[in-house]
């Protein structure tokens, strides 16, 4: 078995499965249970200055989207940060750092926008021996609109300023949290990295309504006939966090800044892919509070495994693997030419793939007598889509032509070499620059 | 009573009232919602669904099972009840393997097909439930249908002729309607009187009105019907038992199996209802399987089916073969009767070559207290006149007779499986070619 040992930020912890600052982590009690279960770190429920707690609603704070056989695809929440006391967080927090040395214990904080502020609260979590601090510039519900969480996490030059003075205050690793809710991912990544940030780790949850009820028509979750907005997460995610976290690993001014992956991280799977993006570790809250604390082992069997198989002997060996492979969509070789190509043996006639490119795409797919489908190579653009839709796991396969064959949709033969879009003849850019 | 299953002889109340009542308990139970959900999820939605082929009533089972899935069951209901009214009696008795599950892609693609004969109950007793009938009729065309027997047949093409608007009477031999549906399909598939019920919904559509004890060949004739109506649609079913040929057949003891069945069907309790300790089933088809499984349900101790010929042959599904030997039924095969004697049937081996079957000298006696015939149901007193075709009423097209004016569709008619699907689509088709023609 593989040994997961990573180190991220000078913290080292015998996995790279840590708990993101969420209800899994907001007390002691949870946190040791977690530990015990195997979890490599966590990130502590975001705490708040000190003084009256913040106070959460008192109907449902989550709404949820299910798949078939109601499995919890995503969830979203209108649940603040910690209402409990600092203090009594604070003493938690150090009680248990003393027993778990070996596990990560990350402070997450989210106080006004003001120097006071961070300057007041950063020496007392210093003094309860945690690994470091997470800035929730991500929370898109409740703190925001008391110029909190998102609406920080929306304009770099707060970012910036406020890992700044966190830098200044606090000795030990700083990680920005991220917001997913803005256009460009890559500017309030550069603004932390230039306010000194040690790490950004994202993505906090996407700004969503879950539901409508359809006899009240109020938007779920539903507080007394309304709802507001709340934080989406879980697997449904995934997609967008992990092209966040990319365009972050590729950026030339964030390059090297090191990335704690979050966003539906459910299995072993999710947690390599996130990683071979340039994710130091993952943190995963939905998961945890769909399955249990115990589903980190299925993550720590089925990671080892893979880099058994792999011949990874460290997660280091893969992490930041797949960078290099996202690229522009205008440097994509235009001479890679592939036709869909059906199995007959493995197809169970269903029609799909038919109804999906005759009704919807090329028109590339025969229905035979005798429910034979076949593609016409003619107008096959290898769109992908019958492969998506098909039932059978690999009946159809994208088929590259080889280089010398005639592609018969265009009746052009198919080049070895590499040609991309900045180079194509209809190109207006190409052109100009000839 | 203090009967066992030991008990020699003939008797009653073999098994305690509670164990014939679990045992005669639905063969395959509703879905509850949350199962409806996962099953209705597993349809791929299939382009020109080689299920829908598959069905006799060609039910569009993709977007029922669809309907089913966004929360609408009553319109997935409708969906099938549009194509067979019948579609909950169908939902519980169809050979769906050998019909629209066999042909489920699901089934080539794992060997576990979408179960769509579940699914579709699920949404029909939806609306039965409620009580609601999602048709009405037509404004009245004035036209007179006579319509012969009040099986899945004769009720089909009944409820279409009366939705589009024609008047008809259903004339009906026996007490009350439903055919086989009341008096054959096997208790357990059809539970808590669901025949009945089926029938009082149908019925709500308005405009069909049933004569009971009205046997056409002696209370009415077919030319009387002819000239009192502008149509007649004959599906009486097959009344008539075939012989086994054997000695001892007038013994007490050998019986028809269908009126086992009957009685069976119409019993108010079943622990008073009598079976054999040692009961020997002659024939291979759903009847002789029915007849076999139920009467180790009532506590026969020793139950078997003896067949003329190979398994391969045998005109129950596998699925019903399953279930008889699941339930304690012996299933032979190549055995024919020769005589029934005391408390024993005496049978002769056979073999089949090119299709003909011969015995081979070879005997063997089986305990045997009580014997039921279920060699095939043969049409009885076929009205004068009218053509037939291998024993039944030929047919061509959409169920028209060799006499004008006179369709005919169902067991008794030419051609199709002996099924209650199969009568409700040849009812259902017959209605739509007697109403062109009325109209034409
Ligand atoms: C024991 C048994 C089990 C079966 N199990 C299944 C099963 O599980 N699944 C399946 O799909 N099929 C099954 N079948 C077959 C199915 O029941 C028949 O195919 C179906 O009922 C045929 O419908 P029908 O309307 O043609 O005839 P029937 O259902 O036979 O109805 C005929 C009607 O006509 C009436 N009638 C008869 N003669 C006259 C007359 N002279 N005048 C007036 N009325 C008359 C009868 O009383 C009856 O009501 C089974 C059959 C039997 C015998
Ligand atoms: C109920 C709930 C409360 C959360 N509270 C916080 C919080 O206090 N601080 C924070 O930084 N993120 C918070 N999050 C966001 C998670 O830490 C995480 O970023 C997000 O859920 C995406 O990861 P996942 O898909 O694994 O759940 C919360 C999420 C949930 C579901
Ligand atoms: S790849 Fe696209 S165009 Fe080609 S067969 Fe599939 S669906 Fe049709
Ligand atoms: S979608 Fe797949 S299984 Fe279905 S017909 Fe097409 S190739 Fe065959
Ligand atoms: S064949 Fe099976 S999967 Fe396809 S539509 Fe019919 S029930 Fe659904």
């Amino acid at each position: 078995m593989a040994d997961l040992t990573t180190t991220f930020l000078g913290i080292t912890t015998p996995n790279p499965f840590w708990l993101a600052s969420a209800p899994p982590t907001d007390k002691e009690y949870n946190v040791r249970r977690a530990f015990e279960a195997g979890w490599g770190g966590v990130v502590w429920k975001t705490l708040g200055e000190a003084g009256p707690p913040v106070v959460n609603v008192n109907g449902p704070r989550y709404g949820v989207i299910h798949g078939a056989d109601r499995r919890v695809l995503g969830i979203n929440n209108i649940e603040l940060i910690t209402d409990r006391p600092l203090e009594t967080n604070l003493e938690e927090i150090a009680r248990v750092k003393k027993d778990y040395p070996d596990r990560a214990i990350i402070a997450s904080i989210m106080v006004p926008c003001e120097e006071a502020s961070w300057k007041a609260i950063l020496p007392r979590v210093a003094e309860t021996g945690c690994d470091g601090i997470e800035l929730n510039f991500g929370c898109p519900h409740g703190m925001s609109e008391r110029g909190m969480g998102a609406a920080v996490g929306q304009v770099p030059e707060y970012i910036e300023m406020v890992t700044r003075w966190c830098k200044e205050y606090y000795g030990k690793p700083v990680i920005v949290k991220l917001t997913p809710n803005i256009t460009d991912i890559r500017y309030p990544a550069r603004a932390a990295h230039k306010g000194g940030a040690d790490a950004v780790s994202l993505i906090n949850t996407v700004s969503s309504i879950t539901s409508v009820n359809l006899d009240t028509f109020s938007p779920e979750p539903s507080i007394d006939g309304k709802g507001s907005h709340g934080g989406y997460c879980g697997p449904a995610v995934k997609p967008i966090a992990m092209n966040m976290v990319a365009e972050i690993a590729r950026d030339p001014a964030t390059r090297g800044l090191p990335i704690s992956g979050i966003g539906g991280v459910t299995t072993w799977r999710d947690a390599a892919e996130f990683m071979s993006l340039g994710c130091g570790n993952v943190q995963v809250c939905t998961a945890a509070m769909t399955y249990g604390f115990r589903i980190v082992q299925e993550m720590i069997s089925g990671l080892s495994q893979w880099m058994d198989e792999k011949g990874y002997t460290a997660t280091s060996d893969f992490i930041g693997r797949a960078v290099p492979n996202v690229t522009d969509w205008q440097y994509l070789n235009l001479n890679y030419v592939a036709k869909a190509k059906i199995d007959q043996d493995a197809c169970i006639k269903c029609g799909r793939c038919y109804a999906a490119c005759e009704d919807t795409s090329h028109q590339a797919i025969w229905m035979k007598p005798g429910r034979v489908f076949e593609v016409n190579d003619a107008e096959c653009v290898a769109c992908n889509l019958c492969v998506d839709v098909c039932p059978v796991e690999n009946c159809i396969s994208m088929v590259p032509m080889t280089p010398g064959e005639t592609d018969p949709r265009t009746g052009r033969v198919v080049s070895r070499d590499y040609a991309n879009w900045t180079t194509h003849p209809n190109n207006p850019a190409a052109r100009a620059a000839e | 009573m203090g009967n066992s299953q030991m008990t020699p002889g003939i008797a009653a109340g073999r098994l305690p009232a509670d164990r014939i009542a679990a045992n005669f308990d639905d063969l395959h139970p509703a879905y509850a919602p949350h199962e409806a959900a996962v099953a209705a999820d597993r349809c791929y939605f299939c382009y020109d669904a080689p299920c829908v082929t598959a069905c006799p009533t060609s039910i569009d089972i993709p977007m029922f099972i669809r309907q089913i899935q966004t929360g609408h069951p009553e319109a997935a209901a409708k969906t099938i009840f549009d194509q067979n009214i019948l579609g909950g009696m169908c939902a519980r008795v169809c050979p769906t393997e050998t019909l629209c599950e066999e042909a489920c892609v699901r089934e080539t693609a794992e060997g576990k097909p979408v179960e769509i004969g579940r699914l579709q109950r699920y949404a029909t007793d939806t609306v039965m439930a409620a009580g609601t009938h999602p048709f009405r009729r037509a404004a009245p065309t004035g036209k007179r249908v006579a319509v012969v027997g009040a099986g899945p047949a004769g009720l089909s093409c009944a409820h279409r002729l009366a939705m589009l608007g024609h008047d008809v009477t259903v004339y009906e031999a026996r007490p009350r309607p439903g055919g086989l549906n009341e008096y054959g399909i096997a208790a357990y598939k059809a539970t808590g009187g669901f025949a009945a019920a089926e029938v009082d919904w149908l019925l709500q559509i308005g405009g069909i009105s049933i004569d009971y004890g009205k046997r056409l060949g002696s209370d009415i004739t077919l030319d009387g019907l002819v000239s009192s109506h502008d149509a007649v649609f004959l599906s009486v079913g097959l009344a008539g038992v075939n012989a086994l040929g054997a000695d001892g057949e007038d013994r007490e003891g050998v019986r028809d199996a269908v009126d086992f069945i009957a009685e069976l069907r119409q019993a108010s309790d079943l622990t008073a209802l009598p079976v054999g300790r040692n009961v020997v089933v002659i024939g291979g088809g759903m009847t002789a399987i029915d007849a076999a499984v139920q009467s180790r349900l009532l506590g026969a101790e020793s139950v078997t089916v003896a067949y003329r010929r190979g398994q391969e042959s045998m005109g129950a599904s596998s699925f019903e073969q399953d279930l008889a030997a699941q339930k304690g039924v012996r299933l032979m095969f190549n055995l024919r009767p020769v005589a029934v004697h005391e408390g024993e049937i005496e049978l002769e081996y056979t073999r089949v070559a090119e299709g003909r079957v011969t015995g081979t000298g070879e005997t063997i006696r089986l305990p045997a207290d009580q014997v039921f015939k279920a060699i095939g149901q043969k049409l009885d007193g076929a009205p004068e006149g009218i053509a037939l075709e291998g024993g039944k009423i030929a047919v061509t097209g959409a169920g028209r007779t060799s006499v004008k004016g006179v369709w005919a569709g169902g067991d008794c008619a030419s051609g199709g499986d002996d099924l209650t699907v199969t009568a409700v689509a040849e009812g259902r088709d017959a209605a739509m070619d007697i109403h062109a023609s009325l109209a034409g």
